[in-house]
C-alpha cells in the first residue's frame, strides 16, 4: 500500500493554477524526490499534503488518511523541514524541542529521553542550552531535523533542506539522512532543484508549471535523453541551428546563449561538427546525460541553481534587517 | 487533556520570553510612568474636579489601562512575528486544534498584562491614593479580565493582518483610540454622541472603571467620578471576552486555510 496517494490535485489561484492535476503514489520507505525551478508547484504540493493549504480539487491522503477530511491522523503522522527555517530563535535548541514535545503530546520521560537522544545524533547536546539566534546556518538545519523526528513521524518531508547551506554542511545533512534511513522504516519526500541531490532519490518526479512532466528512478529519467547532449557557442547561433539541421539531420536547440542537441556518439561526433559546420565554432562540451540534460531535454529549460540561491539570499537579507528593527 | 497541554505550552512560551527581555519589560513600564509624571502632573495645575481629588490619582486607572492594553496588544501581535519568521508553521502542522493555539495565545496576553499592572500597582501609595489589599486585588481582577479582552481583539487583529508594515496603521488606528475613548483621561459620560458611543463599546472603558472602582476614594457625584456600576462593568467584560475569544478562534481559523 501506498503511504502518499495523490490524484488529480488541483491547487488555484485566480487564473493561476500552482498545482495543475498531478497522480502519483509514494511507496513506504521510498526517498522520492520532487524536481523542478523555483515556482513549478513544489512548495503548494508539500503544503497539500501536510494540510497548510486546502486543495481546489483533487485527492490526497497520506498513511491512509484523506488530507482534507482527516488533517489531524496526517499532522500526526508527519514531520516537516520546510524551506526556511520555523524555529523559535529567543528560545534554546532544548526548549523548541520540548515545546515541539507537548504539541505532539509525548510524555514527559519519553519526551526528555527522546529529546536527549535526538540531540546526541545531529551532535547538538553540548549546545542544547544555547538560544537558536546563536546558531549557524548548518546548525540550525540539524536541530530543525532532531525536531521534525522527534514524535517518530511516518514521513518526513524536507522542502529544500540544503538551501543556504555550505557544501560541507550540506555532504553532512545527506550523510546523516541516509543513517537515518537505514535505522529507521521512514519514508522520505523532499523536493531540490539541486541535481546532484535529486540523483540520491529512489524515485523523481519532474515538476513544471504545476504539472508532473516525468516521473521515475534518476536511470529511468536519464534514458529519456537519447544519448549524450553537446553543448556549443557559435559566433552565430541563428545561422548554426539551419546548417545543423542541413548538414547532419539532428535539431539544436538554444538555452541560454547555448545551442545543446543530443547525439549517440558524442566523442565522434565533436570532430565532424567543428569540421563540417559552416559557421565557426568557439567552444564544445560533452555531458553524459543527468537530470540537468533530462529536464532540458522536457522542457528546452535549464534549472538554474543560482539564479534561485540569489533570489533566497536577498529575501534572508531583507528578513534579517526587520528582525534587527522590530 | 492533549488541548490543555498545547495550550499551556503556548502560553509558556510567550511568558518565559517575557520573563527573558527584562529591558522590554523596563521600557513597558516606563511609559506609562512618564505619563503619569508629565501628564497627570502637568494637567492637575488645570484640571479641578472641584472635590479636591488630584487629576494623577484619576488618570492612574487610565494608564493602568494604557499598560494593559499596550501589553496584551503586542503579545497577540507576536502572532505576525511568528507567521513572518515562519515559527507559526511549526503550529500549524501540529496535531493540536486551533482554538487552543488562540486560548494559549490569549492566555499568555492576559497574564504579561496583568503582571505588569501588578507592578504599576507599586505606586498606590506614591499617589496618595488608600492602600487597600481589597481593592488592590480587584484591580488586579478587573486588570486580568481587560486583558483578556484585548489579547482576544489582538488576535482577531493579527489573523488579518499580513505583514509588520501594518503595525504602525494599528497603533495609529487602533490602539490610540481605543486609549483616549475609554475614560482614561476624560469622562466619557460627557463624550459627544458618535465618539460616545464608540467608548461605549470599548471594553477598557469598563475595565478602567471597574479599577476606579476598586482604587479610588472619589466623594459621590464626583464630575471625575465612576461612568457605570461596578457589576456592569464586570459583566460587560466578561461577555465582550467570551465574544472576543470565539471571534478570535473563527478568525485565526479562517487565516490558516488558504
Amino acid at each position: 500500500m501506498s503511504i502518499i496517494a495523490v490524484s488529480q490535485l488541483v491547487k488555484r489561484y485566480g487564473d493561476l493554477a500552482a498545482v495543475d492535476g498531478i497522480s502519483f503514489e509514494v511507496a513506504p520507505g521510498e526517498l522520492f524526490g520532487f524536481l523542478g525551478p523555483n515556482g513549478a508547484g513544489k512548495t503548494t504540493t508539500i503544503h497539500l499534503l501536510c494540510t497548510l493549504l486546502t486543495p481546489t480539487s483533487g485527492r490526497a491522503s497520506l498513511a491512509g488518511y484523506d488530507c482534507v477530511r482527516e488533517p489531524h491522523r496526517v499532522r500526526e503522522a508527519i514531520g516537516l523541514l520546510f524551506q526556511d527555517t520555523t524555529l523559535d530563535h529567543d528560545l534554546t535548541a532544548w526548549e523548541n524541542l520540548v515545546f515541539h514535545a507537548a504539541l505532539y503530546n509525548l510524555d514527559r520521560a519519553t519526551a526528555r529521553d527522546r529529546i536527549a537522544r535526538m540531540l546526541d545524533l545531529v551532535g547538538l547536546a553540548d549546545r542544547q542550552r544555547d538560544l537558536v539566534r546563536k546558531f549557524s546556518g548548518g546548525m540550525k538545519r540539524r536541530l530543525e531535523i532532531a525536531r521534525g523526528l522527534l514524535h517518530y513521524p511516518k514521513v518526513l518531508f524536507l522542502d529544500e533542506p540544503t538551501i543556504g547551506l555550505d557544501p560541507q554542511s550540506r555532504h553532512h545533512l545527506w550523510g546523516f539522512l541516509h543513517t537515518l534511513r537505514k535505522q529507521r522504516e521512514m519514508t522520505l519526500f523532499m523536493t531540490t532543484h539541486y541535481m546532484e541531490e535529486a540523483e540520491q532519490c529512489d524515485r523523481i518526479a519532474v515538476i513544471d508549471h504545476g504539472r508532473i512532466i516525468a516521473l521515475g528512478t534518476p536511470g529511468e529519467l536519464k534514458r529519456l535523453v537519447k544519448g549524450e547532449m553537446i553543448y556549443l557557442t557559435t559566433a552565430d547561433n541563428a545561422r548554426a541551428v539551419p546548417a545543423i539541421r542541413e548538414v547532419f539531420g539532428l535539431d539544436a536547440r538554444e538555452e541560454g546563449g547555448r545551442l545543446y542537441l543530443e547525439v549517440d556518439e558524442g566523442e565522434a561526433f565533436i570532430p565532424l561538427l567543428i569540421r563540417r559546420l559552416p559557421v565557426a565554432v568557439l567552444s564544445v562540451s560533452l555531458h553524459k546525460p543527468t537530470l540537468n540534460e533530462v529536464f532540458l531535454h522536457l522542457t528546452g529549460r535549464a534549472i538554474r541553481a543560482e539564479e534561485a540561491d540569489a533570489l533566497d539570499v536577498a529575501r534572508e537579507a531583507v528578513r534579517a534587517r526587520r528582525r534587527r528593527d522590530v | 487533556m492533549r488541548h490543555l497541554r498545547a495550550i499551556h505550552v503556548v502560553f509558556l512560551r510567550d511568558f518565559k520570553k517575557f520573563l527573558r527581555e527584562r529591558s522590554r519589560l523596563l521600557g513597558a513600564l516606563a511609559r506609562p510612568v512618564v505619563w503619569l509624571l508629565l501628564l497627570g502632573v502637568g494637567l492637575s495645575q488645570i484640571v479641578q474636579s472641584g472635590d479636591g481629588v488630584p487629576y494623577e490619582q484619576y488618570l492612574f486607572p487610565g494608564v493602568l489601562g494604557m499598560t494593559i492594553l499596550f501589553a496584551a496588544f503586542m503579545s497577540s501581535i507576536s502572532i505576525i512575528w511568528d507567521r513572518e519568521f515562519g515559527f507559526l508553521k511549526e503550529i500549524l502542522v501540529a496535531p493540536v486544534a486551533r482554538w487552543a493555539i488562540v486560548f494559549g495565545k490569549a492566555l499568555s496576553g492576559t497574564a504579561i498584562a496583568t503582571v505588569q499592572a501588578l507592578l504599576l500597582m507599586l505606586l498606590v501609595p506614591f499617589l496618595g491614593l488608600p492602600f487597600r489589599p481589597l481593592g488592590v486585588l480587584g484591580a488586579a481582577g478587573a486588570a486580568a479580565l481587560t486583558a483578556l479582552c484585548l489579547s482576544a481583539l489582538g488576535i482577531c487583529l493579527a489573523s488579518r493582518l499580513r505583514t509588520l508594515e501594518s503595525f504602525n496603521v494599528l497603533v495609529n488606528f487602533v490602539l490610540m483610540p481605543m486609549f483616549f475613548l475609554s475614560g482614561a483621561m476624560y469622562p466619557v459620560s460627557r463624550l459627544p454622541e458618535p465618539l460616545g458611543i464608540v467608548a461605549h463599546l470599548n471594553p477598557m472603558t469598563y475595565g478602567i472603571d471597574a479599577m476606579k472602582h476598586c482604587l479610588l476614594d472619589l466623594p459621590p457625584g464626583s464630575a471625575l467620578g465612576q461612568d457605570f456600576p461596578l457589576g456592569w462593568d464586570l459583566l460587560f467584560l466578561a461577555g465582550f471576552a467570551l465574544g472576543a475569544l470565539a471571534f478570535a478562534t473563527w478568525s485565526f481559523e479562517r487565516s490558516g486555510r488558504d
